[in-house]
């Protein structure tokens, strides 16, 4: 509005050299725009970490420290891999219900009960083989996932309770479930009072890839089921008919309903999916790094995974590159604390701001108005 | 004719909506009925003892002493009652009611099978749940000033925090006061953030609430330990005395649940109310709430959408903020690591349940509370069943309540989107 007018031939020239590079604000969008937002919110962290009395030095430091800690050696870039995992599973499961426009906050529910789910029947059952007690464990993490996030779904579809309060109140039941079951005899470790339960089993426990080169090294087999469900979710959402249906009552549900689609099967369905993805997520920490389940094992991964979603745009990829980036920012974050003595709490802000940052175009643009010349299609949107 | 057609058809839709709701109730009915009959009045004699004030009170009311058996098979049988009346109704109308009914009965039950033989203070309980109630309500009447513009807000648990930690800080620096103004304005700012973000930047609303929940969390979670850790005189302020007011204190029951309290219950109180007129009952109200529903209506009318929606946000930050600092300065004087602990969702479920209403609001935290503050004192009357069940109880029956009852609640129109100004 307050930008002069433009002439009409200037106008075409605008609209024929759109059509001509079209990939130039993709470009913008895709490239430009993150590397800006993770700088700017770096540098603001570091005004954070200022503002609190720490020197200099020190914010050099845990900025070498945060960058060595996520990707400077073989056994940084496990640890990187070992925390994205989770977030990139649970993420997919949110990003689904976004594509379908359903807000779906239970994820750390649906970790938990997965996760609760996996380590039963990873402790029970001794004595099967690995190839099938490992994918029995997964396989309950999945089910009851998904039957845990039906659950709601199916409330939306029968009664049209709002989706988010029955998915916050199902975290909160899920809570209090898990404190209990952690204290039911047959799951609790034997001979301890305090809520923990019985180990998994070596026959159930995701192989880990890189311990021949050092034991301490925890990235695990869970790193191959990400990557298939990335291509999983791509493949769902993209080439087949029913993805098309999440997309369209996502994007307009009564033109979906009157074009003959069931929303309510589909609510249901796009819930229980999402369910099976964290609570895979939840089996795949518990068989693939804890090792048990103790109080609060999902540690905020269902809540993250919002945040992964949301950076990740909904897409798969997407997903997977932003979980791979939070999950270097916690594997960093770590040994920021570990060499520089800053709390690990400084990551939660520099993650906040790269999301403010980048879901915000304009903003981006309007704190650095060079190096953006595509103008015309920030405009549009 | 057609027109007829139509409208006697949709009608006749609403009419089976209500009628099977009306039957899912009277199903939901007659089982609470049969768990009263199976667990709660099987007490083998014995009356409970509800002490209602305490002997230093100045009106004095007599403990409440209920036979155990006898009144749960009375329980049985309204429940059954009423549960059969829901199945048989060709109606279907008095759904809300009879279930509202129905779980105060089961409630009153529970109550009365838990205390068998043994006493115990109810009025405690009532205060109890007040208190529990506040930050849930302020974060529901949070949620309702900015949806009613329709910019939903997802991070009022993140300002909540902030008024906490704001509240902390200050109120050690500076006295309970300036530390309670400074936590208002906090909050404050932080809707202003989420208003520039979302009306002026167009951020996804939903994004830019989870980024003020991030950021708030992940700031004060980092102060907190780099800071807080080192020099504790600063995490360590006053805390609001509570002030009996004359006269209306002294009641008994009512008295110590609304009159026997600290500011932030007469503040809470009274800001709902004071949100209610101003929504429902002035201009203002009215030009607000016809920005919810249709801005582009509201724009041709000459309401400036943006300002106003600017000026709600701000609001729900602020109460939002006063809501957060009863956590520090109203009850422990210390803030910790993310302590409203998903207070502001359960606001948020608040504001659902109470259908987008500031006094609905308030009832739904009242039984959040009431809940809460049940499962606490449950804990101490050492009851057969798990703590854990009883804490989930309350979140049990608000997915049954919002299932059966609420249903399809409508939420403001426009609500969630942006708006862009021609």
């Amino acid at each position: 509005m307050s930008e002069p007018a433009e002439t009409p031939t200037e106008k075409l020239a605008h609209q024929l050299l759109q059509k001509a590079a079209p990939s130039r604000t993709v470009y913008e969008d895709l490239i430009i725009v993150p590397v800006f937002a993770i700088f700017v919110a770096l540098v603001l962290g570091g005004l954070v970490m200022l503002a609190t009395n720490v020197s200099i030095d020190t914010i050099g430091r845990s900025y070498i420290a945060l960058l060595t800690g996520s990707v400077g050696s073989l056994g940084a870039i496990s640890e990187t891999l070992t925390a994205a995992t989770p977030l990139v599973l649970a993420g997919l499961g949110v990003a689904m219900g976004f594509r379908a426009g359903f807000f779906n906050i239970g994820a750390e529910g649906q970790v938990l009960m997965g996760g609760m789910a996996a380590v039963i029947v990873g402790f029970s059952f001794g004595g099967l083989p690995i190839y099938i007690h490992l994918p029995m464990a997964l396989l309950a993490g999945v089910l009851v996932g998904g039957l845990y996030a039906g659950i709601a779904g199916w409330l939306r579809a029968a009664t049209g309770a709002h989706e988010v309060i029955s998915t916050i109140m199902l975290n909160l039941i899920s809570f209090r479930l898990v404190d209990y079951l952690l204290k039911v005899p047959f799951i609790q470790k034997a001979g301890r009072s305090d809520p923990i339960s019985n180990a998994v089993l070596d026959s159930a426990t995701l192989p880990r890839l890189l311990d021949w080169v050092d034991p301490n090294m925890r990235v695990h087999a869970g790193v191959f089921l990400m990557l298939f469900m990335v291509w999983f979710c791509y493949w769902l959402l993209f080439k087949t008919t029913i993805g098309f249906e999440f997309r369209a009552s996502g994007e307009n549900p009564d033109a979906a309903r009157f074009a003959g689609m069931r929303s309510g099967l589909i609510v249901v369905l796009v819930m229980a999916l999402a369910g099976a993805l964290a609570g895979l997520a939840g089996a795949n920490q518990v068989l693939g790094v804890l090792g048990r389940a103790s109080p609060g094992f999902s540690a905020g991964i269902g809540f993250n995974a919002i945040s992964v979603a949301l950076l990740g745009r909904s897409h798969p990829v997407g997903v997977l590159i932003a979980g791979l980036l939070f999950g270097a920012l916690e594997a960093g974050g770590r040994q920021m604390q570990v060499d520089a003595g800053v709390s690990l709490d400084l990551i939660g802000i520099v993650q906040s701001l790269i999301i403010a940052f980048i879901a915000a175009p304009l903003l981006v643009r309007a704190v650095f108005p060079w190096g953006f010349r595509g103008k015309a299609a920030s405009r549009k949107e | 004719m057609a027109m007829d057609a139509v409208a006697t058809t949709s009608t006749r839709k609403l009419d089976t909506a209500a009628l099977r709701q009306s039957k899912i109730a009277g199903v939901i009915l007659i089982l609470l009925a049969l768990v009263t009959a199976l667990v709660f009045a099987q007490v083998d004699g014995g009356d409970a003892v509800f002490r209602l004030s305490r002997p230093t009170d100045p009106w004095v009311l007599p403990d409440l002493v209920v036979p155990a058996g006898p009144f749960n098979w009375i329980a049985v049988a309204i429940l059954t009652f009423l549960g059969v009346r829901q199945w048989l109704s060709k109606t279907g109308k008095g759904t809300s009611l009879a279930l509202g009914i129905g779980f105060a009965v089961l409630i009153a039950a529970f109550l009365v099978w838990a205390t068998a033989g043994k006493a115990f203070s109810l009025t405690g309980m009532l205060q109890a749940t007040v208190v529990r109630a506040v930050p849930i309500a302020m974060g529901g009447l949070a949620g309702v000033l900015s949806e009613r513009v329709a910019v939903v807000n997802i991070g009022i648990e993140g300002i909540l925090l902030s008024g906490a930690f704001t509240g902390a800080l200050i109120g050690s620096l500076l006295g309970n006061w300036v530390g309670l103004i400074a936590a208002i304005l906090v909050g404050g700012m932080f809707g202003f953030i989420l208003a520039a973000l979302v009306v002026t930047y167009r951020v996804d609303q939903i994004i830019a609430g989870v980024v003020i929940n991030l950021f708030v969390l992940g700031l004060t979670s980092y102060v907190s330990s780099q800071v807080f850790s080192e020099y504790r005189f600063l995490n360590n302020a006053p805390v609001f005395r509570a002030i009996s007011i004359p006269v209306l204190g002294d009641i008994p029951v009512i008295g110590p649940m609304f009159f026997q309290q600290n500011i932030f219950v007469y503040g809470a109180l009274i800001m709902v109310a004071a949100a209610t007129y101003y929504l429902f009952y002035t201009k203002h109200g009215l030009h607000a709430r016809s920005v919810g529903e249709h801005p582009q209506a509201a724009d041709t009318l000459g309401i400036n959408v943006y300002r106003v929606r600017y000026i709600h946000v701000i609001m729900g930050g602020m109460v939002a903020g006063f809501g957060g600092a009863f956590l520090t300065l109203g009850l422990v004087g210390r803030f910790d690591d993310n302590m409203t602990n998903g207070r502001g969702f359960i606001g948020l479920a608040a504001m659902i349940f109470g259908r987008w209403h500031p006094v609905g609001a308030l009832m739904a935290a009242l039984i959040f509370g009431f809940a809460d503050s049940l499962q606490q004192k449950m804990a101490l009357l050492q009851t057969p069943i798990p703590s854990e069940f009883l804490a989930m109880a309350p979140y049990i029956a608000t997915i049954v309540v919002v299932a059966g009852i609420v249903g399809r609640s409508r939420m403001p129109a426009a609500d969630g989107k942006p708006y862009i100004k021609e």
